[in-house]
């Protein structure tokens, strides 16, 4: 019996696909079940949260990475291996304040919305991609560092780019360590 | 690969989300296994249709069932069906004695009622695949000790094979 020749699908790729399907689902399933947008968000930030909790775990066992020193440190840690370990993609990080809490990730590419042409009709506040937020903020919180994490800019919504504003919220201790150096 | 990190993750989640934003009586009327077997299904379609692009035809459901069994449960668990039973009228039973889904949970009979929640994701892959090859299907998973299980597909109809097509 002749086994026709035929090309082996890219394999790896479509392990990637598994869980940008899935979350095409999970997003489309919350859209039927929510009706208000902000709600999907809210719903995408809090399973987000709860993923980043558990991911920076695997994250800092298959990564190695050594203790950081400042809050630039960390997110270009976040966008350089993170992304890349985890979506395949390194964001570029920028600064946007002088106090240096304030940074974003801009997403040139995003696999999260690979097969997703636009969003729904009537879902113009949708943050298709709030997970990530969730994760980043989940996983800075379980290395004791409270952030805000939002989606400044969204490709989906007809912004020219997609960005990630990732503000480090002080804590009333770490004013005293800088008065002792 | 730290992407399967990421999916059993998300999985999880979404089984708890789903199992916590539950309102009265949905957990006991099966409205939440439905909903994640509903998700899984629209991933199976998706799936398979990347899957077999550029395959070739495959000549009888039997072939479509060692696929699934092979390429299709080695790209997404990593590891091939361990047995496929068949009675050639219709009815497969996939075994797998090492669920991926289900190492992390337990080894052996511990927390045995929860595991139908963290398979009904899977019923509706393996139903979404089939789907979308011509050969629909109730398929539905029974766990006697974690992490081995059993998915039992059961065919509706006939298959629609593309020389069937006119």
């Amino acid at each position: 019996m002749s086994c026709p020749t035929h090309r082996r699908p890219e394999y790896r790729k479509i392990n990637k696909d598994l869980f940008v399907l899935t979350y095409g689902a999970l997003v489309a399933q919350l859209c039927k079940d929510y009706e208000k947008d902000e709600d999907v968000n809210k719903y995408l930030d809090k399973m987000g949260y709860g993923i980043g909790t558990r991911l920076v775990e695997d994250f800092l066992a298959r990564s190695c990475v050594g203790r950081c020193h400042s809050y630039s440190e960390i997110t270009d840690i976040i966008a350089q291996v993170a992304f890349k370990m985890y979506l395949g993609i390194t964001p570029s990080v920028t600064c946007n304040n002088s106090s240096r809490n304030e940074f974003s990730l801009i997403l040139d590419k995003n696999p999260l919305v690979e097969f997703v042409e636009e969003l729904p009709a009537g879902r113009s506040s949708l943050c298709y991609c709030n997970l990530l937020c969730g994760i980043i903020r989940g996983a800075l919180e379980m290395v004791h560092l409270a952030a805000d994490v939002t989606f400044l800019q969204d490709r989906l919504k007809g912004d020219s780019v997609t960005e990630i504003g990732i503000t480090f919220l002080k804590k009333p201790e770490e004013k005293k360590y800088r008065r002792k150096k | 690969m730290a992407d399967e990190a990421l999916f059993l993750l998300l999985h999880n989640e979404m089984v708890s989300g789903v199992y916590k934003s539950a309102e009265q009586g949905e957990v006991e009327n099966g409205r939440c296994i439905t909903k994640l077997e509903n998700m899984g299904f629209r991933v199976g379609q998706g799936l398979i249709e990347r899957f077999t692009k550029d395959t070739a035809r495959f000549k009888d459901e039997l072939d479509i069932m060692k696929f699934i069994c092979k390429d299709f449960w080695t790209t997404v668990f990593k590891k091939q069906i361990d047995n496929l039973r068949t009675n050639h009228q219709g009815i497969y039973v996939l075994q797998d004695n090492k669920f991926r889904l289900l190492t992390q949970m337990s080894a052996g009979k511990q927390y045995l009622e929860h595991a139908s929640k963290y398979l009904a994701f899977t019923c509706g892959l393996i139903r979404g695949g089939l789907s979308n090859l011509g050969i629909k299907s109730i398929v539905t998973a029974e766990v006697s000790s974690m992490p081995a299980c059993k998915f039992q597909g059961q065919r509706v109809g006939n298959w629609i094979s593309p020389a069937n097509i006119h």
